[in-house]
């Protein structure tokens, strides 16, 4: 294992350590947690919007702190949901009175962490409303599982969400328009490498040189197939018919895409099948309204990316494009 | 047979020898089928268990049990920290105020098994630690007191059962047949648990 890091129990704690250095206008860090904060949060009578998970998905999720998106993100350990009193801190620190609204990728850990917060945070009279994120397209979503897991789609619903808030809407509204976000966002990645937790030192699965995990999950899970890699126009088509056909889209409507990197994939890449995407989204006679290129929701230095579409309505639209300060997310 | 708060703490140390050991062996056995975190959390959160209960002194056995269950909630994270800690959480609960006698702790841990359904929103068959939670318990209550072996026996067959469940919950269940000839890592560490437990009685006091 070849890493930047000390001691690989403590790379949570450089890293927010390093973040906050490197916001110090923006960022802060609540003492004795691993719970990020906008520096002026709570806001009084503004939706406290939180979110978190497990770290390793920078930058998510403290790098969408800002005016306009979260109010605070919980860090929990590598690829581990963060624990309800950590989550707790993070209600807290956002909690300006008008209630806290908490953004949650659908995972077991994460799903049960978050709920064990809210019911501490009601506990002290906080009011709190969640929605469980399930934008993941590559697993079935049925009984027999626990569900689609949360992967990029999840930034969208940050983004909108946090706007709806930023706005002055209510606990309410903001829990519905995330629904509605969700109810529209899917999203598929494939992997070409997988990456390596730094206290488990040694990669979370294995790849042939010649083969991809089509399907992956943004922790190393096994996607739906494994096959050899195909050029970068197949994997676009891939991915992105697959998402087509989880909702109904029609000629006209208009989309947001993301083309997002797992972390060790260049732009370079990542434009290339953007390119493909393009064409694909405009023959289906479909509008891009916007598009993010980039890594928003990485799997340490796996290589990699995934596909998001958002099918927006007049009510996203404007929210979509309000204004962000977050850092990895300006608008 | 009764459980003094020394027990619980011998309980836990003896747990925590066994996921130190097995820190590798649970996490390979996680990134078979889930994300590869369940050997390094277990072995962050009781790690810190040992530690609070070696620098308290404990008059009860419900209070060593609770001090047990906020540590790995807070320590642990992921699906085990709020799994095993509402599991101790519930065993404290229901022992509040009563000896740890044979009859209380059997009752303690249907408590903690109800616990672990209502939090995991899971059942019996479903490749999870309740594979092994439920059938050691159904077997405790054939007995009427402390039974080292039955306990060790019973968790260790219903642990290498779980091979051949299909999950139905967790992120193994992405996997689907897949899933399937593959330990369920929360119930090997389950198993540890209970045959610390074992251990825990054998050696009485």
């Amino acid at each position: 294992m070849k890493k930047i890091v000390n001691n690989p129990e403590y790379v949570v704690r450089d890293m927010l350590e390093g973040l906050i250095a490197a916001h110090p206008d923006s960022l802060k860090q609540i003492p004795e947690t691993t719970v990020v904060a906008s520096k002026d949060a709570p806001l009084q009578n503004k939706v406290g919007i939180v979110s978190g998970g497990g770290s390793g998905h920078e930058p998510a999720h403290a790098g969408y702190i800002g005016d306009g998106m979260l109010d605070a993100a919980v860090c929990g350990e590598m690829f581990t949901s963060p624990t309800p009193d950590q989550v707790f801190e993070g209600i807290k620190a956002a909690d300006g009175g008008a209630g806290v609204f908490l953004v949650i990728k659908n995972y077991t850990g994460d799903v049960m962490n978050f709920d064990m917060a809210a019911e501490l945070a009601e506990a002290e009279g906080i009011e709190v409303e969640k929605i469980v994120v399930n934008d993941d397209v590559a697993v079935e979503d049925s009984s027999f599982t626990t569900g689609r897991r949360g992967i990029a789609g999840t930034i969208f619903v940050h983004k909108i969400a946090g706007a709806k808030a930023a706005a002055g809407g209510s606990l309410q509204e903001v829990k519905n328009i995330a629904e509605k976000v969700t109810a529209n966002v899917r999203s598929m990645g494939v992997a070409l490498t997988p990456c390596t937790v730094p206290a488990a030192g040694k990669p979370s699965f294995v790849l042939e040189d010649d083969e991809m995990e089509i399907g992956i999950g943004i922790h190393g899970e096994p996607g739906i197939e494994r096959k050899r890699v195909t050029s970068a126009d197949e994997i676009a088509e891939e991915l992105t018919n697959k998402v087509l056909e989880d909702i109904e889209f029609n000629t006209g409507d208009d989309v947001a895409l993301i083309v997002n990197g797992m972390g060790a994939t260049p732009e370079m890449e990542l434009y290339i099948l953007n390119k493909k995407v393009n064409e694909i989204l405009l023959e289906r006679g479909l509008n891009i309204h916007k598009t993010f290129v980039g890594n928003y929701m990485t799997s340490l230095e796996m290589s990699g990316c995934s596909v998001t579409l958002l099918k927006l309505d007049e009510e996203m639209k404007p929210l979509l494009d309000a204004e962000s300060s977050a850092p990895a997310f300006r608008i | 047979m009764e459980l003094t708060a020394h027990d619980i703490i011998t309980w836990m140390k003896k747990t925590n020898e066994k996921i130190q050991s097995n820190k590798e062996h649970l996490t390979s056995l996680d990134q078979a089928v889930g994300d590869g975190d369940h050997g390094i959390n277990m072995a962050r959160g009781f790690k810190e268990v040992v530690v609070k209960l070696e620098d308290t002194s404990y008059e009860s056995v419900s209070d060593a049990l609770k001090d047990t269950a906020m540590t790995l909630m807070s320590k642990v994270g992921g699906a085990a920290g709020p799994l095993y800690g509402t599991a101790f959480l519930k065993l404290s609960t229901s022992l509040k105020g009563k000896s740890a006698d044979y009859t209380h702790f059997l009752n303690g841990l249907e408590e903690s098994l109800a616990g672990l359904k209502q939090r995991g929103k899971s059942q019996e068959g479903e490749k999870t630690l309740i594979d092994v939670w439920s059938p050691v318990i159904e077997k405790m209550k054939e007995s009427d007191d402390f039974d080292a072996s039955l306990l060790k026996h019973t968790a260790g067959d219903s642990m290498e059962k779980t091979k051949d469940i299909k999950a139905t919950k967790g992120r193994a269940s992405y996997l689907g047949d897949r899933s399937i000839g593959h330990l369920d890592p929360g119930s090997v560490s389950s198993f540890y648990v209970f045959e610390a437990l074992a251990e825990t009685i054998e050696g009485g006091r």
